[in-house]
């Protein structure tokens, strides 16, 4: 088999460069094997953060040929032939080195997200739940935290200071899992339109595309946020049939 | 209050969204090379033809709205009636559906009911994605710089006015019954029951309309969409799943019943000006 030519970003926050590397094709390697071995072979200080090789971590997030990919679920063999595979740390977020970056922006807004809120107990001291009330869920908690999702997100990809503001389609999919909860009682709209920027998304559907649990994020989680923040401010019946009927989630002003 | 394990309950209500509000600022410097994409694949292509697709959709709507002659066939035993002179509400129609207008409106009877489906598509969301991405670059391709320095979505006007588009799929449902009545009527030749070319290309208007309405995610979110808890709301639950299996192919009933409104204007324009027979099966 042919040699692989291998164009690594090398560097830290001090500026950094592409270095290539030749090293031999070998039969049904994925990227990150390839990885590894430049790193076993060719450069013993290189910096990559890998754990499962199995797509189930989200640790081996990178930029393969410009694109948001898990490196250990990239066939090399999938990718042209013939052409360098061109590898770079996630664009979204700061470099600490080569190919780690800190994701720490991510956890903080998780940090964020008002947590599950139980209502009260039914009578025998229980919460019931029947198959069509958990299984709409289901698809959200696939999520690996790779974040593959939040970093090809042109909001905060392509604009730094909206990440003051905008949660991202990572924690998206956790707010519509937590608000389409049957038993939880807290009521997020304000907070998602306000403060974590779901206006900011224009569903152009780059999170759904790169998601490596196929979770149709832009579908599933975020139209259906949007269209319940219609229901809360944009429409003016779902508005009055709230004021007549009371129906809205349970207000609380629960300590913070 | 404090859970096990030191762990915080935050509360956020419409009284206190205040409580999680505080800012973050992560920002650090980015690695790799400064440029524009590293893609090398044809990244331009889906874009550009989504884009082009959307204009020569225009341009044709344009020239058909203002045609404002040839769009109903009712003088060869037909009755065709373009989709997009449909419902005619003017008097000046060469058929009326029902002179609502009156005699005021001069202009070509297509103007006032394209408002209509021209707001609905244009608020819908698979085709807000197509001209964000096609016409506005914002991005013009997944992990493609957007060539803009500031950007605020649909945050604020005019693109947060796209957030009325359930108002619209209210109206598309009633155009979706018209034109399903259209098509009836295409069955109708003089004073028999028939069916020509014509008839079958009216069904199929009919069809994919209502394709691209019902799998709308409005229409998603209203049939059940908004319900937490299925099992209290079992028919609700029973209409969302149905539409959750239309909604997946939204993009493509959205193109398909584009074009072929497009088609069958231009069937009932050639078969009008009698540039062609209309062939009848019975
Ligand atoms: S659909 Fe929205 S959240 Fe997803 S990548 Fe696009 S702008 Fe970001
Ligand atoms: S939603 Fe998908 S792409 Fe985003 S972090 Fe989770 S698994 Fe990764
Ligand atoms: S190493 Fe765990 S997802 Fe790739
Ligand atoms: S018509 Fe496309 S989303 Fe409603």
């Amino acid at each position: 088999m042919a040699d692989l030519v291998v164009r690594l970003w090398r560097g830290d926050e001090n500026g950094g460069e592409f270095i290539e590397f030749k090293i031999p094709a070998q039969e049904g390697e994925v990227v990150l094997d390839v990885v590894h071995r430049i790193q076993a072979t060719l450069a013993p200080d290189l910096a990559v953060r890998w754990n499962c090789k199995a797509g189930k971590c989200g640790s081996c997030s990178a930029e393969i040929n410009g694109r948001p990919r898990l490196m250990c679920m990239t066939r090399v063999n999938q990718l042209p032939e013939g052409e360098p595979i061109v590898i770079t740390p996630l664009k979204t977020f700061p470099i600490i080195r080569d190919l780690v970056t800190d994701v720490s922006f991510n956890f903080e807004m998780l940090k964020k997200v008002p947590g599950f809120k139980p209502k009260p107990r039914e009578a025998d001291g229980t919460y019931r739940m029947y198959t069509e009330d958990v299984e709409r869920g289901q698809e959200f908690r696939k999520c690996i935290e790779c974040f593959l999702c939040q970093d090809v997100c042109h909001v905060i990809r392509d604009h730094e200071e909206n990440k003051e503001h905008y949660a991202g389609p990572r924690l998206f999919v956790r707010y519509a899992d937590l608000e389409m909860n049957p038993l939880d009682t807290n009521d997020r709209r304000q907070l998602l339109v306000e403060k974590m920027g779901l206006g900011y998304c224009n569903i152009t559907k780059c999170c759904t595309e790169v998601c490596p649990e196929h979770i149709h994020i832009t579908d599933n989680a975020i139209i259906p946020l949007k269209e319940r923040v219609v229901d809360d401010r944009y429409d003016p019946i779902a508005w009055l049939g709230k004021k007549i009927f009371r129906k809205s989630k349970k207000v609380e002003t629960d300590a913070k | 209050m404090i859970l096990r394990y030191g762990i915080k309950l935050v509360t956020v209500t419409k009284s206190n969204p205040e409580n999680v509000g505080t800012k973050v600022s992560l920002g650090g410097v980015r690695g790799g090379p400064d440029v524009k994409t590293l893609r090398k694949d044809i990244w331009w292509l889906p874009q550009v033809a989504s884009g082009i697709g959307l204009a020569l959709f225009v341009i044709y709507a344009t020239w058909t709205a203002f045609r404002n002659g040839n769009y109903y066939d009712g003088a060869h035993g037909r009755d065709y009636l373009s989709p997009f002179y449909s419902p005619c509400l003017a008097s000046n129609c060469t058929y009326k559906t029902a002179s609502v207008l009156g005699t005021w409106w001069k202009l070509s009877p297509a103007l006032p009911i394209l408002i209509f489906p021209a707001g609905f598509r244009a608020t819908c969301y698979y085709y807000r994605k197509a001209y964000y991405k096609s016409y506005w670059l914002s991005p013009p391709a997944c992990g493609v710089a957007e060539p803009h320095k500031t950007y605020s979505g649909e945050t604020k006007l005019p693109l947060i006015l796209n957030n009325i588009h359930r108002y619209f799929w209210y109206f598309a449902v009633v155009f979706a019954i018209i034109l399903t009545w259209d098509a009836v009527a295409a069955f109708r030749f003089g004073n028999s029951v028939g069916m020509g070319l014509g008839t079958l290309v009216f069904i199929v208007n009919a069809a994919l309309i209502w394709l691209y309405t019902l799998s709308c995610h409005a229409c998603r979110h209203l049939c059940g969409g908004h319900v937490d808890q299925f099992s209290k709301a079992k028919i609700r639950h029973w209409f969302w799943k149905k539409v959750s299996v239309l909604n997946p192919h939204h993009m493509l009933f959205a193109w398909l019943s584009l074009v072929w409104i497009g088609v069958t204007d231009f069937y009932v324009y050639l078969v009008a000006s009698g540039t062609i027979h209309d062939p009848r099966f019975f």
